[in-house]
């Protein structure tokens, strides 16, 4: 920074301070307003609330409010939209502007590419995803009576892959992945995400990522519910504690782009100073049933746009 | 990276002498030429040089880009219109390769 050197009242050190007595009393009659207008605006300062606005998309109304189902700790479970700045917030509101449409366009190829021993595409067997993927991934993770366990979009894509197309399924966040992902998700834009917890032993996974939801790990010591339970709302330095609802995943992060959820569980699991569990490992999947249960009711907005 | 997909938001109607926004993005690599491969030979340059857009054939909005140009070129504009018709948007790549997509717009 350059110093003003000269007379004045940007001089750090002036010799004349005859200006100085009127400048000091300017300065407390401003630091006075400054107070209270703080003091007038009241909690919002303190707590910065959620922003009370509908989200639209492309003239589609996306529910980012409802009522939270049976056993949930909130009264109101509230999409991540809601706790952003206003840029961000318009930025998912154009499909146009929105920059995880590009990774939407990119699936839609992926979608109709054939790969694979079968000669395949995803198209041959499932046509037109705008009908065939409509409303289907507000619906995951599902069981897999298969494999015995939860199954996500991923894990379903990699097991077309595998069995239907015959060809090497997607490792965690390579390849096409995640646009792929971002491409059918975005399918259901706007379905309320609700999930079956009667299929299979669904209910045992929920009742083991809610477990985990509440134990603290880490040099930290936090939970999720550390910050998204209980200081939901409030700031943690200058970032809004949202309720971490995974409706929009994956979804466009100003400073990582396309992120999927498992990535995003891994780097709030590494920011507790914890060792991260792998992608698609138990522990995480039933984290993926029980987070993707506390947003029941909330609009898919994949590829949503957060911070 | 995918193919070169043109995407343009015109409105569809408008009002004679209103003054529309256009948005305007395609989604291309730009590379700089600047950049080298694991082999350490440089990645030739090629970026989309050139943006025009017409209205009617009479010009309304045009650009040389260079290589600073980050990758998805974007471009927003404003233009008034007084009769219907169509707008003619052109992408031109280093590669001679010439991108073109129109949206038609009608006055009321």
């Amino acid at each position: 920074m350059k110093i003003n050197a000269g007379k004045g009242p940007l001089d750090p050190f002036p010799a004349d301070r005859s200006w100085e007595g009127n400048h000091v009393k300017k300065t407390i009659l401003m630091m006075g307003a400054a107070l209270g207008l703080a003091m007038a605006a009241g909690v919002t300062v303190l707590k910065a609330d959620p922003i009370d606005a509908k989200l639209e998309i492309d003239g589609k109304p996306m529910v980012t409010r409802t009522k939270a189902p049976e056993g949930h700790p909130f009264d109101e479970v509230m999409s991540g939209w809601l706790f952003r700045e206003p840029e961000t917030r318009s930025l998912e509101e154009d499909p146009f502007e929105n920059p995880g449409m590009l990774s939407v366009e990119e699936g839609e190829q992926i979608w109709n590419t054939v790969e694979g021993t079968a000669g395949k595409s995803c198209a041959t067997c499932h046509g037109d995803a705008s009908e065939s993927m409509k409303g289907i991934s507000a619906h995951y993770p599902k069981w897999d009576a298969e494999a015995k366990r939860p199954i996500n979009i991923e894990l379903q894509i990699n097991k077309c892959r595998k069995d239907k197309m015959g060809a090497e399924p997607y490792a965690f966040d390579k390849g096409g992945q995640k646009p792929l992902t971002a491409y059918i998700k975005n399918q259901s834009l706007g379905e309320p995400v609700s999930i079956d917890l009667s299929q299979g032993d669904m209910q045992a996974w929920w009742d083991k990522g809610k477990e985990e939801y509440y134990t603290r790990t880490g040099q930290l010591d936090l939970s999720c519910a550390s910050c998204h339970e209980v200081n939901m709302g409030k700031m943690i330095r200058a970032d809004h504690l949202s309720q971490g609802q995974v409706n929009g995943f994956p979804t466009y992060r100003l400073k990582s782009g396309l992120t999927s959820v498992h990535n995003r569980f891994r780097g709030c699991i590494r920011d507790t100073r914890a060792e991260m569990p792998k992608a698609f490992s138990d522990e995480l999947m039933a984290l993926e049933v029980y987070v993707t249960w506390r947003g029941t009711g909330l609009s898919v907005e994949t590829p949503a746009v957060r911070q | 990276m995918a193919k070169s997909k043109p995407r343009v938001k015109v409105p569809k109607s408008a009002s004679a002498g209103e003054v529309i926004t256009i948005k305007t993005l395609i989604s291309h690599e730009m590379e700089s030429g600047q950049r080298k491969d694991k082999e350490g030979k440089p990645i030739p340059r090629q970026i989309i040089n050139k943006f025009t857009c017409e209205f009617n054939g009479q010009p309304v909005f045009s650009c040389d880009l260079d290589p600073a140009v980050s990758a998805n070129p974007y471009f927003e504009f404003n233009a008034k219109v007084n009769e219907s018709g169509t707008f003619k948007f052109t992408w031109v790549d280093d590669d001679g390769s010439v991108y073109e997509t129109e949206n038609e717009i009608t006055v009321k």
